[in-house]
């Protein structure tokens, strides 16, 4: 290893301990006789390499067998490139294809690294020594300049002085990052309140409940005792732009238990439709799809935080983090037979959010 | 004797038809045969394929019922406190648990255990001829959906909306409340698949034929199928589980090999 400038002294054991307390007054401090001593560096113990000729030409050969070694990862990379190429449609291909790349590209690399560390460790000259840590103060004469510096820049570019540039350059520098504060507020909803867009989905009154991902209309008839059904309102399939954004917060769970295990108040007992009630599906804490629905226990289960509702009863929360209970969807059937919307869920849908009421 | 009896027996169809009963004993015999003739006629159509198993294989289901199940389900199946009622579950359940080994079940816990099945092939047929018979419910899948054969990106898509939240994306199962799981449908037989989705065992809700239809319920047990037949093409799945499982392989191995290199190359070489 290079020496630097600093490091004056070759591994003496450090003896700054000892110089204490000299510079105290005498009498004004208890110099402790059984403070523990500084061991100093361990002593310097030869490696193998330097006193074992045929150890250092191991190491050596171990060395360059390693680079020699990295030259053949890196074309095994390349042919096994050729060899197993990615065949579409074939799975299998792209894993073969990973694993030998891989394989030869974590030899090259590796080869090189474990070679230049045993190189360095094993055969470069094993000097050691001390580098004492530099004074974190200038000294004085530096630290003047540095004060005069600045006082010759401030005369000679006038900024103390032209106070109509000083002052105009700091307008510019704050206007400058205004037009990326506008530019980010184009980036959400346009003309609206951005708050309105999250208080209403594609829900209206009649829109017919329909299977996700066909799309076709849900007959009450059709939801069978214990059945749970992924629900998108009709016509979401047919919208271009922004289904997506729709589905996001319109997507339903509809369920079907025995009328009699539904506990419902008295204002929302036309919600349901014998026994049949549709939740929304977006979980009140952050906004998981929480369709994991127990037919038995009646109970639905958010996969990301455990959040679990109580379909019976309103789907409460009794357990999780989530705070809310899932919004419910008030259905009915029309006189065709097929279940739709009395109108779009009375709160708004998932996670809390600043305007929420 | 011909000659003799001929008046005999005319005097006798006289004296029948004259007789006030012989219109009613004609109605009740007419009636006898139409509803006799229907009768044989919509059990021949409305159960065709319940014919198939006779009323012996019912009576064989009965005694096994009997003896082995209805300890909880009741001698009738009408269920009591400690098992439900099987009335209307139809043959596609009684295959599902039994077949599985689910059913009987070994002891009460969160959930009815996969377990080594407990009945032979043509005992379960009988136990679910017999629970078959007492109301109709969803039959044994037609052999035709069961091929594996059909639309595996279609089933994909249906797995992800209707199985994957529990089953997890890649059949892989994961956890439900209280100590209850989905299963993983790892070497789970196409049949069974099928059966699971028409009855919704346990806690899983039932898939009708209305929600899923027969054919994309054959996409979706493609899809589990290809899962089973094909590699994942990342290499180690390790579960299939997720972050849980790769989280947990690169604290251990990745941070652990870092930690070891680092050691390695600030020890000093001896």
């Amino acid at each position: 290893m290079a020496k630097d400038d600093n490091s004056g002294k070759d591994l003496t054991a450090a003896d700054s301990s000892s110089v204490g307390h000299e510079g105290a007054p005498a009498g004004t401090a208890v110099v402790v006789r059984d403070a523990v001593a500084n061991p100093g560096l361990p002593p310097h113990r030869p490696r193998v390499t330097d006193l074992n000729p045929s150890a250092e030409r191991r190491a050596e050969r171990t060395v360059y067998t390693l680079f020699y070694l990295s030259i053949v990862g890196s074309v095994f990379a390349i042919v096994a490139y050729m060899v197993f190429p990615i065949i579409p449609e074939e799975p299998d291909s792209v894993r073969l294809n990973n694993l030998f790349i891989g394989l030869g590209l974590t030899l090259a690399l590796l080869a090189i690294g474990i070679g230049a560390v045993h190189w360095g460790k094993a055969l470069m000259f094993d000097h050691e020594g001390v580098d004492e840590r530099h004074p974190v103060r200038g000294s004085d004469e530096t630290r003047e300049r540095a004060v005069e510096i600045f006082h010759e820049a401030n005369v000679e570019s006038g900024i103390g002085r032209r106070t109509l540039i000083r002052n105009s350059l700091i307008g510019a520098l704050i206007a400058f990052p205004l037009p990326a504060v506008v530019l980010f507020r184009g980036l959400g909803p346009q003309d609206t309140n951005p708050a309105a867009a999250l208080e209403h989905t594609m829900w209206k009154k009649g829109t017919r409940l329909a299977i996700d991902p066909t799309g076709t209309p849900i007959k009450a008839s059709d939801v069978t005792l214990g059945s749970a059904f992924h629900v998108i309102p009709e016509g979401l399939q047919d919208l271009g732009h922004g289904k997506l954004e729709e589905k996001a917060k319109a997507a339903v769970l509809l369920m079907r238990l025995k009328p009699e295990d539904i506990n419902e108040p008295a204002d929302k007992k036309d919600w349901s439709y014998d026994g049949i009630v549709a939740y929304s599906k977006i979980c009140t804490h952050v906004g998981c799809p929480v369709a994991l629905y127990e037919q038995q226990t009646h109970t639905l289960l958010c996969p990301c935080h455990q959040s679990q509702f109580d379909v019976t009863n309103q789907c409460e929360v009794i357990f999780g983090p989530a705070k809310r209970p899932l919004p419910q969807l008030p259905i009915t059937v029309d006189s065709e037979g097929y279940l739709i919307a009395q109108s779009d869920f009375t709160e708004p849908v998932g996670p809390s959010f600043w305007e929420r009421n | 004797m011909t000659t003799i009896s001929t008046p005999k027996q005319s005097d006798g169809r006289k004296a029948g038809r004259r007789s006030p009963l012989a219109s009613v004993a004609l109605i009740a015999i007419g009636l006898l045969f139409t509803g006799g003739a229907y009768a044989a006629f919509s059990t021949s159509t409305a159960s065709a394929e319940t014919n198939a198993a006779s009323q012996q294989t019912v009576g064989e289901g009965q005694k096994l019922f009997a003896a082995n199940c209805a300890t909880c389900h009741g001698l009738e199946a009408a269920g009591t406190n400690a098992g439900p009622s099987l009335i209307g579950v139809g043959a596609a359940s009684v295959d599902f648990q039994v077949g599985t080994g689910r059913m009987p079940m070994q002891l009460n816990g969160p959930q009815a255990e996969k377990k080594a099945v407990q009945f032979t092939d043509e005992q379960i047929v009988s136990l679910a001829a017999y629970v078959a018979s007492l109301a109709p419910g969803p039959a044994l899948p037609d052999p035709s959906l069961l091929d594996a054969e059909g639309d595996a990106a279609k089933g994909a898509e249906l797995f992800r909306i209707n199985c994957a939240m529990c089953h997890n994306v890649a059949g892989a199962g994961g956890a439900l409340t209280q100590g209850k799981y989905a299963p993983a449908l790892a070497g789970v037989t196409e049949k069974h698949i099928y059966e699971a989705m028409v009855t919704g065992p346990q806690n899983m809700p039932v898939f009708n034929d209305m929600n899923i239809s027969p054919e994309s319920k054959r996409d979706i047990i493609t899809y589990l199928k290809y899962l089973d037949n094909n590699p994942s093409p990342g290499g180690f799945a390790l579960g299939a589980l997720g972050p849980v499982s790769e989280g947990l392989f690169l604290w251990i191995f990745g941070l652990g090999s870092i930690v070891a290199l680092t050691v390695w190359i600030t020890a000093k070489s001896n």
